[in-house]
């Protein structure tokens, strides 16, 4: 007997039926995943949005029960730490999945972001999208900063004592910021205690919220692709796009290898390298906050350094936060800033491509820089890729509008 | 079988396959997740056995320890608490300790102890857990002959922390495992079988 | 083309780790030699064991870590661990503590001798091992000695009768902007102690290899699941590779 095969929002018989009477559950899924058309040459380029997914889901489910066995006090927060490393069961397994999905979360991240670069998934009718990413993004920001003061190692205090005074560089409002932020005249039991309260509850439930708004932006005008055309400028006699394929079977399938690759890189780091040369568990902090000793070599963790370069190249408080504040904000400009009638880098020309080149070794640059002393050549380096990267931004209107771009056709390339 | 055929197969084989790989996959990550819940090596730690030396506890006094976090009785009956466990028995709902789960083996006999002098039991009422009172004072006018008295719902032990009849706790009170390291002290968490 | 492009950000990705790696085990100066402690050597843990219980754990504590766990890694029998490793408790699950009240230690020493359960992950294995091996007679310092990786320590050379005592050979050096800089030549020995060069080197290994231990004693239990892991995502791989691929044959 033939199978016939349900359209959307056809409910199915019995059990589905009863739900679909009461709930849109077939037709959701139907629309925002099974049935959701996306172009069929995505290359790994594309990967990075949905791992993204999976490494927040990660990071709730361990830490849910990090909580657990957590204490954020300041007398108890270190200990409990080593607790989880030694005592609890499984407790060691728990903590790497959660530090090495931290800085996995960001690498993903940036590589999505970058994606966007790559293939004008930024320009309109996607700006929305891109906004809210960007708050994604902030949001992300703060809830690494909250999270790493938990373990209260010497880095935790240090590196948050850093970072929030820069806020009191802010002119009048400052130092009172400042004093509303850590709650207290120092950093203290008290700021650990917000902190937790912030990285556990608020700053989570923010992510989750903007994350599903994310992706109901992106379903309502539809994914990007390569080439950057519209594939819904084509349709068949049913109304599909002549170059999507439904999300189910292919995207399902072509994500999941993605995400066993990734499982791989990220078991790898968890089983052999959880520390990752103190890049991603810093050294410092296996040792207790000490408030009256700073470690030689305060930096921020990785993630952070390629806005932290910046910030200490310039030499004056004010102005050294003001830009580093317009570095983390002007990628939201993207999308006004970029002239370019064509989305994709595979028509654009010279000036966009080499632009964007420069920029990947300005940000990777300035990352590096961020985690040196700031001495000597380092100095002037950071000063120059600082140029550079402010540059890549606030020149954009113009050589996107000056480059000449190569014809773009009218169905995506795929070669199978 | 038509290509169309061996493919249709190949698929429906690699989709199985994958997902018991998935799903097998999933199932083995929740292990580290779940036994994460159990008892901790410091809880563990905190849980074990606690000593009790007797050579201070006077014939009739009673002394409070904690163990796993729970109030234990170390009851040391004199003759004249032990002479009066048998008139009470007809007043017992379970005087023989036919409760199975409320003492370990060898606390199954009249004065549910492994040496009569000695009582062990949790101070827990069987009905809600709250901590019963001692009251050892014998008034024969009430009918009362020594032992717990619950303030909560008024539950009733005798000596033997057996409970009567007539009050809402339906069992005796619980004795803990615990054995005689020497004469003159107890170990409370361990039975005596374990080293 | 996008088949070369995970290759290729796969080879580099695995490149970056290997680096890193080589940074973790390097770290300090150029006069820093290498600790070359071998993790999977029980016998060096076993004397490593014994060294830190007999010559740290007076002073030091190592807190976090549990007699139990050691005993159990080290192969110990509970008689053995008791009998050996456990000077001032009963209980195995106990932790390790010193028997030195720390409030006493800063007025002794002007700091509480820092707990060690985290040092080695702390500092490095090779910085705990030179510190060991860093001591020499000093003048001007109230207990004698001073350390070449960490100046001005309020340490004793708790070790001398093993070491003996050496003198460090410094040199000045005047640079243009008028600084001084001063460069370590080298250690030369003064007095002997019980144990000749080579075997101080190994009981110092033993003892920063106990410390490494203790530091993640899970590390090889990690390693090892980390290989079972590995092998069933490849597993998991390969069928996921195939099965996308019967799906996608039917896209043109």
């Amino acid at each position: 007997m033939a199978r016939i095969e349900a359209e959307v929002g056809k409910p199915q018989g019995g059990f589905m039926k009863w739900i679909d009477d009461r709930f849109p559950f077939t037709e959701t899924m139907e629309y925002h995943v099974t049935k959701y058309y996306a172009s069929k040459n995505f290359n790994w380029w594309y990967i990075f949005g949905v791992l993204a997914f999976v490494v927040l889901v990660i990071q709730l489910l361990t830490g849910i029960f990090l909580t657990m066995n957590y204490k954020p006090a300041a007398a108890d927060a270190f200990a409990s730490v080593e607790y989880i490393m030694r005592d609890v069961e499984w407790g060691w397994l728990i903590r790497y999945m959660h530090s090495t999905g931290a800085s996995f979360f960001f690498i993903v991240v940036y590589l999505h972001m970058f994606r966007a670069m790559l293939y004008g998934s930024y320009k309109k009718p996607r700006e929305l999208i891109w906004l809210i990413g960007m708050l994604i993004f902030f949001v992300l920001m703060a809830e690494g900063f909250a999270g790493y003061l938990l373990p209260w190692g010497q880095m935790s205090y240090w590196g948050a004592q850093v970072i929030i005074s820069l806020f009191g560089a802010i002119p009048f409002v400052g130092e009172a910021l400042v004093e509303i932020i850590r709650g207290d005249y120092s950093i203290s039991d008290i700021t650990l205690n917000r902190f937790f309260a912030l990285h556990v509850i608020f700053l989570p439930l923010t992510l989750i919220g903007l994350v599903f708004v994310h992706i109901v932006a992106l379903h309502e005008v539809g994914s990007n692709n390569p080439d950057g055309i519209e594939i819904k400028k084509n349709k068949d006699a049913d109304g599909k796009p002549l170059d999507g394929v439904a999300f189910h079977p292919y995207h399902t399938t072509k994500d999941l290898v993605g995400i066993i690759v990734f499982l791989m890189l990220f078991s790898a780091v968890v089983f052999f390298a959880p520390d990752m040369g103190g890049y991603f568990l810093e050294h410092a902090n296996f040792e207790p906050a000490n408030m009256t000793a700073t470690p030689e070599h305060i930096a921020p963790v990785w993630y952070y350094t390629p806005y932290y370069a910046i910030l200490r190249a310039v030499p004056d408080k004010l102005w050294g936060f003001i830009l580093f504040a317009m570095a983390v904000v002007l990628p939201v400009f993207l999308p006004w800033l970029d002239r370019c009638r064509v989305r994709s880098i595979r028509y654009r020309g010279w000036m966009y491509k080499t632009a964007l080149a420069v920029f990947v070794v300005t940000f990777v640059s300035l990352g590096w820089l961020g985690l040196q002393p700031a001495t000597g050549t380092y100095v002037l380096m950071a000063r120059l890729f600082s140029v550079l990267y402010f540059a890549f931004f606030l020149l954009m209107p113009f050589y996107t509008a000056m480059d000449k771009t190569k014809p773009v056709p009218d169905r995506v390339v795929y070669h199978g | 079988m038509t290509e169309d055929d061996l493919d249709r197969n190949r698929r429906h084989f690699l989709t199985v396959a994958t997902l018991v790989t998935g799903a097998a996959g999933v199932g083995v990550v929740a292990i580290p997740f779940l036994s994460s819940l159990k008892p901790s090596a410091r809880a563990q730690a905190l849980g074990a056995p606690v000593e009790v030396p007797l050579a201070s506890i006077q014939p009739g006094e009673m002394v409070r320890v904690l163990w796993r976090g729970r109030l234990v009785f170390v009851l040391r009956r004199d003759e004249k608490m032990l002479g009066s466990l048998p008139n009470v028995v007809d007043e017992l709902r379970d005087p023989n300790s036919e409760v199975v789960e409320q003492q370990p083996e060898y606390a199954v006999n009249d004065t549910r102890s492994v040496k009569p002098e000695y009582l062990v039991v949790e101070g827990s009422c069987t009905h809600l857990g709250c901590a019963p009172l001692e009251d050892f004072e014998v008034r024969p006018a009430e009918g009362w002959g020594g032992g717990f008295f619950c303030p909560c719902h008024g539950s009733k032990f005798d000596l033997a922390g057996r409970v009567y009849k007539g009050v809402p706790a339906p069992t005796n009170l619980r004795v803990p495992p615990h054995r005689f390291v020497r004469d003159d002290l107890i170990l409370i968490g361990q039975d005596q079988g374990a080293a | 083309m996008g088949k070369f492009k995970k290759i290729a950000s796969l080879m580099v990705f695995s490149a970056c780790f290997v680096a890193t790696q080589g940074l973790a085990s390097s770290g300090g100066g150029s006069h820093m030699e290498k600790a070359d402690i071998d993790p999977d050597n029980i016998s060096s843990l076993q004397r490593g064991a014994r060294n830190f219980m007999n010559y740290c754990s007076g002073c030091h504590s190592a807190q976090y870590v549990r007699y139990k766990t050691i005993g159990k890694y080290l192969g110990l029998s509970e008689e053995q661990l008791i009998d050996n490793l456990m000077f001032n408790a009963d209980k195995t699950f106990e932790t390790i503590q010193t028997s030195m009240p720390s409030a006493d230690a800063r007025r002794w020493y002007g700091v509480a001798p820092p707990d060690l359960s985290l040092m080695a992950r702390a500092k490095g294995t090779n910085y705990v091992y030179n510190f060991l091996k860093g001591f020499y007679v000093s003048e001007e310092s109230p207990t004698g000695v001073d350390n070449l990786v960490l100046a001005g320590t309020s340490m004793p050379h708790v070790l001398w009768e093993l070491q003996g005592y050496q003198a460090a050979n410094f040199t000045k050096h005047d640079n243009e902007d008028g600084s001084v800089e001063t460069t370590f030549e080298g250690f030369e020995a003064l007095t002997a102690g019980a144990m000749d060069a080579e075997d101080y080197d190994e009981f110092v290994r033993d003892t920063v290899n106990f410390l490494a231990y203790i530091s993640e004693p899970i590390r090889s239990d990690r390693r090892k699941l980390g290989v079972w892991v590995l092998m069933f995502l490849i597993f998991f791989y390969i069928l996921a590779s195939m099965l996308k691929k019967q799906i996608w044959k039917d896209v043109n």
